[in-house]
């Protein structure tokens, strides 16, 4: 045999080669066919299920499916009818006759597993390293903190893995994002991917998977890296990875789904050998200080509209370029914001806290921290709407709930509620929400709303201010 | 699937960079049935004031551009949530193609499924396109999805790339879930391979 030295791998050369059904071509935009592990289907699955049965295919590997209602269910109870829009009543119910006819197994309202899908695939072991992971969300780059490669589809291409089980994919270019040193106080997960964002764009990374690593990274509990990648794709990334370690095989350890015995042991050799080659080439490297990074809000219409909390609003007259300069304008004009403005004397009408970004226990708990003792301030409207029924028993256990409700927070029931308002949960015309959830587009929260993008901890002294706060000094007003 | 071989249509400039699904389709018509005709929900807020006016200024209210197949984008077009629907409003507005220095990866995709052709171009090239679609509104453009080219209204021609699999299923009308079937022995082998691992 000849002493061929192997080419140097990133994990994710790793996971696409274990996973190719058919090989791309040589051409830059060559697809390869791949192999699906887990698909995940939330209430927005109805098309794809339809255009199956036009087809009249049934699904190839319904066990290989899991499938739970988040995006049109309501959060204020567990029962559908109070759903005024029929419309949207029928697409959770969709889910429901189409997950349990093709033999899918079913989270619905009324089971302890229900949630976002993209909290509760993780939680319930689901989502393992390794796998190739698929679902109709955008969001699905979330999976990829433990070690496993996730991207989201669209309606045509969940018909095509339902009928398949398999996916057409160029493969990505690759960007490792190092980040070094120790997160000051009061600065999370979401401060630093929205630091990544403000700094490399809403395009910064597309048509590449980011790699997180770093000490920072490897410092972070599940959760964080779980919000790190979920809005990977809000830097254009088409996944977001981060190499599975001790932290990550605690965390999975007698989950439900999770293997046991000799299976757990085969699979924790197979996770560890995962991780990225140290001499593997990236096409893109990038490296943060994590000592550097601050709180973080966003004052736009795009997530790299973001800016330390100490920031002030963007002046168009500083602009040279026209285009720019219009564009600034039009979204000042949307938020209703003035240039030059501090943005910690923006005011706030709504707070939103929950999320598939941010809607995990160690969310919650951050959040209560801040909102322990005090309370919303007066004329905002503030929820917690936790990602999973999981997530809300166990601040239930830890009593997160009563915090809340002593603070004048609402607490309701999981689901995607006000990240995008399918449900009805919205954020009213020219409302200002201080919010944890991803996206901060036009109209996203509801027609005319205003969204802030921002950690729990943040969210939470917003609430009870009233308006855009450095948590660290609302930390400091108390101590002094 | 529609096929797509070479068309002459008319631009309609979007100047604009990360013009978002929620943009192209707002997610309050994300529950509507397939049958609906979703080029009615094609960038609603963009197109009508909250009164159900038409908002004179954006491109798509002002005749020569009605008639537009061609949309000229900025970057990272179709950036943001998965839906479809964009896609759907697009091609049912009677859009065959989309041309930006950058799409959103899963917007790419799924335009690829409808016969909407994505064609990604250098910036300078895009400019120029919005630059000669805003000059002469109505100004049209030639798509030769066969030769792998666009010409501009003055004639010059800019070469794009195309997955060769894709552009196979769109100038013949192939729908990829019948294209992927005629590989299920492969998919078949792995799944007996994965299963011998396990």
């Amino acid at each position: 045999m000849s002493a061929m030295t192997p080419q140097p791998q990133t994990m994710l050369d790793r996971i696409w080669a274990r996973h190719e059904v058919v090989a791309g071509g040589s051409g830059a935009n060559s697809q390869s066919l791949l192999y699906v592990d887990r698909h995940l289907l939330q209430d927005g699955s109805a098309p794809a299920f339809e255009m199956l049965r036009q087809r009249g295919i049934a699904p190839r590997m319904p066990e290989r499916a899991v499938a739970t209602p988040d995006h049109y269910i309501p959060t204020d109870s567990r029962d559908l009818a109070t759903l005024a829009d029929p419309e949207k009543r029928a697409m959770a119910a969709a889910l429901e006759h189409d997950a349990k006819t093709a033999g899918i197994r079913f989270f619905g309202l009324d089971d302890p597993r229900q949630g976002i899908v993209h909290v509760i695939a993780p939680e319930q072991g689901l989502s393992l390293p390794g796998m190739l992971i698929v679902c109709g969300d955008s969001h699905t780059s979330t999976h990829g903190a433990l070690g496993a490669l996730a991207f989201g589809i669209g309606a045509y291409e969940v018909a095509h893995v339902l009928a398949t089980q398999t996916v057409w994919q160029k493969k990505p270019k690759t960007l490792r994002v190092t980040i070094d040193g120790t997160l000051p106080d009061g600065v999370s997960a979401k401060d630093v991917i929205l630091t990544l964002i403000a700094k490399i764009g809403a395009a910064g990374a597309t048509g590449h998977v980011i790699e997180y690593a770093g000490a920072t990274i490897r410092a972070l509990p599940v959760e964080g890296r779980l919000t790190i990648c979920n809005m990977s794709i809000e830097a254009g990334g088409r996944a977001g990875m981060i190499a599975p370690d001790d932290t990550t095989f605690e965390w999975l350890a007698g989950r439900p789904f999770a293997p046991t015995g000799p299976a757990w042991d085969r699979s924790l050799r197979e996770w560890r050998a995962l991780a990225t080659d140290a001499d593997a080439k990236f096409d893109r490297e990038v490296s943060i200080d994590a000592t550097a990074i601050a709180p973080m809000v966003t004052w736009g219409n795009s997530p790299e509209n973001a800016l330390p909390i100490s920031g002030r609003i963007p002046d168009p007259a500083a602009l040279g370029d026209p285009a720019r300069r219009a564009a600034l304008l039009r979204t000042l004009d949307y938020m209703g914001l003035k240039p030059g403005t501090a943005l910690t004397d923006v005011t706030i009408d709504r707070v939103f806290i929950g999320s598939c970004t941010n809607g995990r226990i160690d969310d919650l708990r951050s959040a209560a921290s801040v909102a322990a003792g005090r309370h919303v301030a007066p004329g905002v409207e503030a929820w917690v709407v936790p990602g999973s029924n999981v997530v809300k028993q166990q601040a239930e256990a830890e009593g997160l709930d009563k915090i809340f409700r002593d603070a004048g927070f609402q607490w309701r029931y999981a689901g995607c509620s006000m990240c995008l308002g399918t449900n009805g949960d919205q954020v009213g015309p020219g409302q200002r929400c201080a919010s944890t959830s991803n996206r901060n587009f036009v109209g996203r929260q509801g027609p005319g709303s205003r969204t802030h993008l921002m950690s729990p901890a943040m969210a939470a002294a917003a609430a009870v201010t009233g308006r855009l706060t450095d948590v660290r000094q609302l930390a400091q007003a108390v101590r002094s | 699937m529609k096929a797509f071989t070479r068309i002459d249509a008319v631009m309609l400039p979007i100047a604009r960079v990360n013009v978002d699904t929620d943009q192209i389709t707002p997610a309050r018509y994300l529950q509507k049935p397939r049958s609906d005709n979703f080029g009615d929900y094609l960038f609603r807020d963009l197109r009508y004031a909250k009164d159900g006016r038409e908002v004179t200024e954006f491109p798509l209210n002002r005749a020569p551009y009605r008639a537009a197949q061609v949309v000229v984008a900025l970057d990272n077009f179709g950036c943001g949530s998965s839906r479809e629907h964009a896609v759907w409003a697009l091609a049912d507005y009677g859009m065959r193609a989309v041309i930006a220095p950058s799409f959103g990866d899963i917007f790419h995709s799924n335009s690829l499924k409808n016969g909407l052709l994505p064609i990604a171009l250098p910036v300078a090239a895009v400019q120029s396109l919005l630059d000669a679609a805003q000059a002469k509104p109505g100004a049209s453009v030639v798509i030769d999805l066969e030769e792998r080219k666009v010409t501009s209204p003055d004639g010059v021609t800019y070469a794009f790339d195309i997955d060769p699999r894709s552009r196979e299923c769109l100038l013949k009308g192939i729908d990829e879930i019948d294209y992927t079937l005629t590989q299920i022995d492969a998919i078949r082998a792995f799944e007996q391979r994965i299963a011998r691992q396990a």
